[in-house]
């Protein structure tokens, strides 16, 4: 005896799929498959009208495995202490098959990670992504740019190179600055009483599991509050507001297949930049990997020029660029935590910078300057006319977050259309 | 009226129910507190740090004036600096220059809360790692060695600090504060030892 649904036919999912049977009846039963699928991802629309800077976070993703499993290798052989790990790391380097390459993906793929996340970031500036309804997927997107700062810093400290030491050195000793329990943490921090093994082994742990645990958490919450609220798109309008007679967005397509096949060619292009680091100039020029990390920790010498890896280096020429340490190290938080406040400060009536005057896109394009050329000031020397551009770029920076209230208001906007704008081709 | 089991609705004290599911998060929050203890504390120095970070003694004997001997004190390098009669004589004359010339803010034993910012006027001990952000700075003890005027000291080659003979910041560094001083005693002429003074050891 066969069972039927009540109209006598097979019941249809909402995605208008048959149910399977046997083994696959069986499984879903028990494990929600085909309904995690059909609302995450077959049913699951998004606008139709996503440019090139849609690429950037299913990017982020791809970067975050390739990390996860390039990392997981890298820890069959390194061994963490202030006695090995410099010299694990050149055996890695020069004994293990292979290992070099595993160990250019992993450190080409930190920077790549900054470079689409810095790129993803900016899109959301681009098209007011951060604003109502999606406050919280930004918030929980920053949590995860600070999760990672935190698992860049530590995880470049492990070689145990000279610049290793020496930035932790500097970095650690910014909770130094702070009042009152500044140095008692500082030492808690190192469980020692300067950078020293237990302080590597430490960063270790945390570099391997803590933070990627944090990390794949964060980034969960993040497509999770992203599902909720629907993608934003280039014109800032809200797709759901807009719907066909079957209840499906008129301007929204299907994720899956249209955007996974897209994201795909996304990947394809991205490993081919990618590839031609990693195999013609993995430390490029010193930027991806600092030339004073290829000979060992040298607590008696430091470093002539110390310089972050490039994508601290905005917040490095903040901190540089005030006289006074307590509040130089003040500016840099703020630089980093202004960006919290970012849906707030912004009282445009459009989301999108199509729709926005020359004010809000005068600002951004100075702020995105100020961004690059701070970035590239805290990489020279802190002397004479370095410092006083990064104190001119470090007001610019600022002033974008603090006059974002009045000039985002004030601004003329144009008509937003009610459907998005998109061309078939 | 044995049966108890059935308590009508306006019957249950809920005022009741909250204080206890209230005392009971307290308690439980508590008891979480008390077990992250152990875990914090597993971050701080070991026994094994500690004990290496015990004092350390220095053969004055070897150092010549206008010299520089550097030791190891906790990890931290320590400058022990023989100044001669005109190294000691370019210490002043540039008060209005430094950030805290008379050591207010700064860090520093007692004793080493003077203008020569040391025990006597011959020996100046430091901890080698600059206030800003823990670079090393290097000795420049000769006059106008980083620039016309420079009465000889330090320079941190990191953020560019300047710290004068006796370890005073100068005006215009991002160090805030002068070159710390560990605690230190002599116990023969010859001898330095750093990390012990009159008050036990640090």
């Amino acid at each position: 005896m066969s069972v039927k649904s009540a109209s006598g036919a097979p019941a249809r999912l909402p995605g208008g799929a048959a149910p399977k049977q046997g083994l696959w009846a069986w499984l879903n039963k028990r494990l929600p498959v085909d309904e995690f699928m059909h609302e995450q991802l077959t049913g699951y629309y998004a606008p139709k009208n996503f440019n090139v800077w849609y690429f950037f976070g299913s990017l982020a993703l791809f970067v975050l495995v390739m990390q996860l499993v390039t990392g997981i290798f890298l820890t069959m052989f390194y061994k963490p202490g202030e006695l090995t790990s410099f010299d694990s790391v050149e055996y890695i380097m020069r004994e293990v098959d292979f290992g070099w390459l595993i160990r250019y993906l992993h450190s080409t793929g930190a920077s790549a990670f900054f470079i689409v996340v810095y790129l993803h970031m900016f899109r959301a500036f681009l098209y007011g992504s951060y604003r109502a309804p999606r406050e919280l997927l930004w918030l929980i997107g920053m949590l995860v740019y600070l999760a990672l700062m935190a698992e860049a810093f530590m995880g470049y400290v492990l070689p145990w190179g000279n610049m290793s030491f020496w930035g932790a050195q500097v970095i650690v000793n910014l909770f130094g600055t702070i009042p009152g329990i500044g140095t008692p943490l500082v030492e808690w921090i190192r469980g020692d009483y300067g950078i020293a093994d237990a302080t590597l082994n430490r960063f270790f742990a945390l570099h391997v599991a803590v933070l990627p645990l944090a990390l794949l958490l964060l980034v969960m919450l993040h497509l999770v509050a992203l599902h909720q609220t629907g993608s934003n798109n280039p014109d800032g309008i809200e797709i759901k507001e807009k719907v066909g007679p079957d209840g499906k967005p008129l301007d929204g397509i299907p994720f899956h297949p249209y955007y996974t096949v897209k994201d795909l060619v996304g990947v394809g292009v991205f490993l081919l930049l990618f590839a031609l680091v990693v195999f013609f100039k993995p430390t490029l020029g010193g930027l991806f990997l600092e030339a004073p990390n290829f000979e060992p920790a040298n607590p008696m010498s430091t470093p002539e020029h110390i310089a972050p890896v490039w994508y601290f280096t905005p917040y490095y020429a903040i901190l540089r660029a005030v006289p006074n340490q307590r509040m130089g190290a003040l500016l840099m938080l703020l630089a980093v935590v202004s960006f919290l406040f970012l849906p707030w400060l912004d009282r445009s009536p459009v989301k999108s910078m199509r729709y926005r005057g020359w004010m809000s896109r005068t600002a951004l394009a100075l702020f995105a300057v100020s961004f690059v050329a701070l970035g590239y000031l805290g990489l020279q020397p802190a002397e004479g006319l370095y410092v006083v551009l990064a104190r001119i770029f470090a007001a610019v920076y600022f002033a974008f977050f603090l006059l974002m209230p009045f000039y985002s208001r004030i601004d003329a906007v144009k008509p937003v259309p009610d459907r998005v704008t998109y061309r078939a081709h | 009226m044995a049966d108890h089991a059935v308590v009508a609705d306006d019957e249950v004290d809920l005022s009741r129910r909250k204080f206890l599911t209230r005392a009971t998060i307290a308690t439980g929050a508590v008891g979480a507190a008390f077990a992250a203890v152990p875990f914090i504390e597993s971050w701080n120095p070991s026994e094994r740090a500690r004990a290496q970070g015990a004092p350390t003694e220095l053969d004055l004997s070897k150092l010549e004036p206008g010299q520089m001997a550097t030791t190891i004190w906790r990890k931290s390098p320590i400058y022990v600096v023989r100044r001669t009669p005109d190294m000691v004589a370019r210490i002043a004359g540039h008060d209005e220059l430094l950030k805290d010339p008379k050591s207010d803010q700064s860090d520093q034993p007692a004793y080493a809360r003077n203008p020569l910012r040391s025990r006597s006027a011959e020996f100046l001990v430091l901890i080698g790692t600059c206030t800003h952000l823990g670079c090393l700075p290097k000795q420049r003890f000769g006059a106008g060695e980083v620039y016309a005027g420079w009465p000889g000291g330090f320079f941190c080659p990191c953020h560019g600090s300047r710290f004068d003979l006796a370890g005073r910041v100068f005006d215009g560094s991002p160090a805030s504060t002068n070159l710390r001083v560990p605690p230190y005693s002599y116990p023969n002429a010859r001898t330095l030892v750093i990390g012990a003074d009159e008050k036990g050891v640090a």
